[in-house]
C-alpha cells in the first residue's frame, strides 16, 4: 500500500470518528469515577512514531549487554540458549529496523479511545463489503497486535485471499489495556472480566450492533468472560486456547498425581501431555508474573536482552527459529513485539495481568467458568498449541458448541504462524452465525 | 589491623597451610574430576579479590540509567518488591554506597582457593587461637554469599571477646557454593547439594580436620543435610537453622491435599507460613528451578538483580524495604548491597540460579538424618519448624531452640543470637 493510500484511509477515518462522536456512549458496568456522563467517548486517530532517540537507546543497551555464561545442558532445558539468543539480540542491535515495523502498523487504522478511565488502543479496518461481521480479536502475552497483522488482508478482503465476499469481517484489535500503545492501569481490577465488559463498550461505541470475538492465550479468557456476559450484540466467540480441561483431572494435574480413571485415548493423551508440561515447570514465567509481576518487572523493564529472553522462554516460541530462512518466523517477527513491549515500556505492566487473575489455569473449565457460557462457542485446535484439547473434553466444557475443528498445522501463535489456515477457521466458524 | 599486617599475616598462614596440606592424600570418594584424582591439585592458594575501577564505575553507570516499570498498582508488597524501595536503593548505591569497604573487610580474613572436583572453590579460614577449638564449615544460601557469614567470625572464632568461654571456640571455614561468589562456576552437569556435600567433606579432610561439624541455612541446610547423611569420616553432627521437618500430611496438603488439622499452636504458626509461601512466595524458586537460563535479565541489570534477590522471603523483605526506609535492625543497606554487588562482580546471577535446577530434593521434607542434629527456629523463617516435627525429622536431636527474633538470614541480622546458638547447640559434641 503506497503512503497516498494510506492517507486516504486514514481521511475516511476520521470521517467515520465523526459520525461516532455523535453517538451517546452507554458504559454499563464500571463507569469511572467521574461519572459515565463525563466520560470522553472520542475515537481519537492514532500513529505510532517513536522518537529516535528511544531508539538509539535501545540500540546503546543492547551494544553494552552484559552476558551470562552459557547454560550447562545442550538443550532448551534450562532455557533459552545463550547461542541462540546472542545472534538475535546482536542483530537487533544493528541489523533490525524498527521503522519498518512502525510502517507495518501505520499501514491500518489505529484510534485511541477512553474507556472506564483508561486509553484502549486499537487497529480498526473495515471491509469494502457492506456486509462484513464485525470481529473483535484479543492477542495475548507475549504477543501484541502484531500477532494479528496478517489476518487482516485474508478477514477484511477475502476475495483477494481465495474467499468469498460473504466471508467478510470488520476487524477490530485492541491492545490489552498494560499492552502496546494501551494505556497502563494504574489501579487493580483490571482482569479478563473487566477487559470483556471495555471491549464491549469499545464495539458499542464503534457502532456495532452485532459482532463475534475471537481470541487466543489473553485473548481466549478475555474472549470467554464476554461471552459469559453476553452483552447486547456479541452473536458468539471463537477461542483457540480453549479451557477444557474437566475438574477430575485438573485436580489430578494440580496435585501433580495419576490421571483419573475412564479417559480415553484421546483424553489420556491430552493428560499425559499438560502433566508433562507441568513438570518441565513450562508455566514457571506464569507463576512468577501471577505472583510476583513487579519484581521480575525491573529486570526486563532494564534489559532488552533479558526482555527477549523472558518473551522467547515462552513455551510458544520453542519451535520457532528466528532465521531468515523462515520468513513466518523469522528475526523480524519476534523483535518487531519484543521492541513493541520495550518501547512502550509494558515488561511490567502486561504482566500484571497474571496477578489480577490469582493464577487460575487458563485450560480448566472450572477456573474459566465456562459452565457460565451459553452463547455459541467455536473452537480450533492447532497441533502446537501448548495442549490438544480433545473434542470430547471441549464437548462437556462448552455447552453451546458450534464448531470444532482440528487442524494439521500452527501453533500458540497460531494467527501469527499460519494466517490463511487461521483465517479459513474463523470463516468457517462463525458462518453459522452470520 | 592494618592492611600491611593482614597481608602478612595472610601470606604466612597461607604458605604454612598449603605446604602441610599438600602432604595429605586426598579420598575423593566419588566423581572424580576427568583427570584423575591421583592428577588433582590440591594445593590451597591465597585468595584476595579487587574489582578493578572501571567494573565499579560501569555499575554505577548502569544504577543511574536504569529504565524503571511504573509503580506497583498496590499499597503494599503483595506485587513484588515496591517501586520506592528499589527507587531509593539504587540511589543510595549509584551515590553513596562503596564496595572499598566490604573489600577492605574481606582483605582483612584469610582467603583461600582449592580446586576440588574440577571446581575452584573458595573459602574463608579463620582459626581460633584456641587449640582445642571445634571446627565448622558453614555454608551460605541462595541470595546470600559469604558477605552472610562476616558478623559471626570473630563471635565464633574469638568467643572471649563476645561474652563466651574458650570452650565455645570454633575454626571456621566458609567456603563459597560452587556458581557463587568467587568459587568457579561449574560447565558441566551434575553440581547439585549432594556432590557440594561430598567437596564440603574433602575441602575439611584437606584442611586437616578429622572431627568438625557443619552449619547452614537454605541450600546451606540442603547442603549439610546431604552430608549428615553422607557421614564422612569426622563429621560428628550438624546444626540447621532451615530444617527439612515437614510431615507428610503437610507436604501433601501444600500439593493441593486437604488441609491439616489437630495442629497445635506451633505447627499452625508453620502451616500458615507454608502456606502463604507456596501460595505466594515460591514463583522465584520455580523459575530459578525450571529455566534458570532465562534470567538473562538479572546478568545486564545492576536494579533487576537486587530487585530479584531482595524478594526472597516476605518478612526478610519487608525487613529490607524498612531498612531503605531509613529504619535500622538487623541489617544496613551496606549489608544488603554488599551481598548483591557481590553477585553483580562476579556475574552470578544466573550460574547461582542453576543450583535449583540441578537440585532434585525437596526443600522442606525430612531426609532420613540419623547423626546429631541441632537446630535453631527462627521465627521469620520461611517456615519456624516447631519442635514436634523436628524431634520425628531427626531421632538424634542434640539442641531445639526458638528464638523469638530473626528470620532467614540469622547469622547476618542477629549474629551475637545466631552464634549463641551454635555455641550451646554444639556444646554435646565436642
Amino acid at each position: 500500500m503506497s503512503f497516498i493510500d494510506i492517507f486516504a484511509r486514514i481521511a475516511f477515518v476520521a470521517l467515520t470518528v465523526a459520525a461516532i462522536s455523535l453517538m451517546p456512549a452507554h458504559p454499563t458496568a464500571q463507569p469511572t469515577t467521574a461519572g459515565a456522563a463525563l466520560e470522553d467517548t472520542a475515537i481519537r486517530p492514532f500513529h505510532v512514531n517513536i522518537p529516535e532517540e528511544q531508539i538509539v537507546d535501545l540500540r546503546r543497551r543492547i551494544a553494552a549487554t552484559r552476558w551470562p555464561d552459557q547454560e550447562t545442558v545442550t538443550d532448551q532445558s534450562q532455557g533459552i540458549q545463550l547461542a541462540k539468543l546472542k545472534p538475535l539480540v546482536g542483530y537487533w542491535g544493528t541489523g533490525y529496523d524498527w521503522r519498518k515495523a512502525e510502517a507495518k502498523l501505520n499501514a491500518y487504522p489505529q484510534f485511541i479511545t477512553k474507556i472506564d478511565g483508561l486509553d484502549i488502543h486499537f487497529i480498526h479496518v473495515r471491509s469494502k463489503h457492506p456486509n462484513a461481521m464485525p470481529l473483535i480479536m484479543t492477542h495475548g502475552w507475549p504477543g501484541s497486535v502484531f500477532e494479528l497483522l496478517k489476518i487482516i488482508g485474508p478477514l477484511t478482503d477475502p476475495t483477494a485471499y481465495g474467499g468469498r465476499a460473504e466471508d467478510a469481517f470488520d476487524l477490530v484489535l485492541p491492545s490489552m489495556p498494560g499492552y502496546g500503545f494501551s494505556g497502563k492501569p494504574t489501579d487493580t481490577g483490571w482482569g479478563p472480566d473487566r477487559i470483556a465488559r471495555s471491549w464491549a463498550e469499545l464495539m458499542k461505541r464503534l457502532g456495532y450492533a452485532r459482532y463475534v470475538a475471537q481470541g487466543g492465550d489473553w485473548g481466549s479468557p478475555v474472549s470467554s468472560a464476554m461471552a459469559r456476559q453476553a452483552p447486547a450484540g456479541l452473536l458468539g466467540i471463537h477461542i483457540n486456547l480453549p479451557a477444557v480441561v474437566p475438574p477430575e483431572a485438573a485436580a489430578a494435574l494440580a496435585a501433580g498425581g495419576p490421571a483419573p480413571g475412564g479417559l480415553s485415548e484421546k483424553e489420556r493423551a491430552t493428560f499425559d501431555e499438560l502433566s508433562a508440561a507441568a513438570k518441565m515447570g513450562n508455566r514457571s514465567y506464569a507463576v512468577m508474573m501471577g505472583t510476583r509481576p513487579q519484581t521480575i518487572g525491573y529486570a526486563i523493564t532494564d534489559s532488552p536482552a533479558g526482555l527477549a529472553a523472558w518473551m522467547l522462554g515462552h513455551p510458544g516460541f520453542t519451535k520457532w527459529t528466528y532465521s531468515s530462512s523462515d520468513p513466518e518466523k523469522s528475526p523480524d517477527e519476534v523483535l518487531d513485539d519484543i521492541s513493541l513491549y520495550w518501547l512502550t515500556n509494558t515488561a511490567t505492566s502486561s504482566g500484571r495481568l497474571y496477578w489480577e487473575t490469582g493464577g487460575g489455569s487458563p485450560v480448566f473449565a472450572a477456573a474459566q467458568k465456562t459452565a457460565e457460557i451459553t452463547l455459541p462457542v467455536a473452537i480450533t485446535v492447532f497441533p502446537g498449541e501448548s495442549y490438544r484439547a480433545p473434542e470430547t473434553w471441549a464437548r462437556r466444557a462448552y455447552r453451546n458448541l458450534i464448531y470444532f475443528h482440528e487442524v494439521d498445522k500452527g501453533g500458540h501463535f497460531a494467527a501469527w504462524e499460519e494466517p490463511e489456515l487461521f483465517s479459513a477457521e474463523l470463516r468457517e466458524a462463525f458462518r453459522p452465525l452470520r | 589491623m592494618s592492611f600491611l599486617t593482614t597481608s602478612a599475616a595472610v601470606l604466612l598462614a597461607t604458605s604454612a597451610v598449603t605446604i602441610a596440606v599438600s602432604l595429605i592424600p586426598t579420598n575423593l570418594t566419588a566423581q572424580p574430576a576427568q583427570a584423575g584424582a591421583a592428577m588433582e591439585d590440591t594445593a590451597i592458594r591465597p585468595f584476595k579479590f579487587r574489582a578493578s575501577d572501571e567494573e565499579l564505575a560501569d555499575l554505577k553507570r548502569r544504577i543511574k540509567a536504569t529504565k524503571w516499570p511504573s509503580r506497583e498498582l498496590v499499597a503494599d508488597d503483595s506485587q513484588g518488591v515496591r517501586l520506592a524501595t528499589m527507587q531509593k536503593l539504587a540511589d543510595y548505591w549509584a551515590n553513596e554506597y562503596d564496595w572499598r569497604k566490604v573489600e577492605a573487610r574481606l582483605d582483612a580474613l584469610p582467603q583461600f582457593v582449592t580446586n576440588i572436583d574440577g571446581v575452584d572453590i573458595h573459602f574463608i579460614h579463620v582459626k581460633s587461637k584456641d587449640p582445642n577449638a571445634l571446627p565448622m564449615i558453614v555454608t551460605h544460601g541462595w541470595p546470600g554469599s559469604i558477605i552472610e557469614q562476616l558478623k559471626i567470625i570473630d563471635p565464633l572464632t574469638n568467643p572471649t571477646a563476645h561474652g563466651g568461654t574458650t570452650a565455645d571456640a570454633f575454626d571456621v571455614v566458609i567456603p563459597s557454593i560452587p556458581g557463587y561468589g568467587f568459587s568457579g562456576k561449574p560447565t558441566e552437569l551434575g553440581w547439585d547439594p549432594q556432590r557440594i556435600a561430598r567437596v564440603w567433606a574433602v575441602l575439611m579432610d584437606r584442611l586437616g580436620y578429622k572431627k568438625y561439624v557443619a552449619q547452614g541455612g537454605d541450600w546451606g541446610d540442603a547442603i549439610s543435610e546431604q552430608m549428615a547423611l553422607q557421614k564422612p569420616a569426622g563429621l560428628l553432627g550438624i546444626h540447621t537453622n532451615m530444617p527439612g521437618t515437614l510431615p507428610d500430611n503437610i507436604s501433601a496438603a501444600l500439593a493441593g491435599g486437604p488441609s491439616p488439622t489437630g495442629l497445635s499452636a506451633d505447627e499452625k504458626y508453620a502451616w500458615d507460613q507454608l502456606d502463604f509461601f507456596y501460595k505466594h512466595r515460591v514463583g522465584y524458586a520455580q523459575e530459578m528451578g525450571n529455566r534458570p537460563q532465562t534470567l538473562y535479565a538479572l546478568e545486564d541489570s545492576p536494579i533487576g538483580l537486587a530487585a530479584w534477590m531482595l524478594d526472597h522471603d516476605a518478612a526478610s523483605q519487608k525487613l529490607i524495604g524498612r531498612v531503605f526506609d531509613g529504619q535500622s535492625e538487623g541489617l544496613t543497606r551496606d549489608d544488603i548491597l554488599d551481598n548483591v554487588t557481590l553477585y553483580w562482580l562476579t556475574n552470578t546471577g544466573v550460574s547461582s540460579a542453576r543450583l535449583f535446577w540441578e537440585s532434585k530434593l525437596a526443600f522442606f521434607a525430612p531426609k532420613g538424618v540419623t547423626i546429631p542434629v541441632a537446630v535453631s527456629a527462627f521465627p521469620d523463617e520461611i517456615y519456624t519448624a516447631p519442635r514436634s516435627w523436628t524431634e520425628k525429622a531427626f531421632p538424634k536431636l542434640i539442641h531445639y531452640n526458638r528464638l523469638d527474633k530473626g528470620g532467614h538470614f540469622a547469622a547476618w541480622e542477629q549474629p551475637e543470637i545466631f552464634a549463641g546458638e551454635l555455641r550451646a547447640a554444639f556444646k554435646p559434641l565436642r
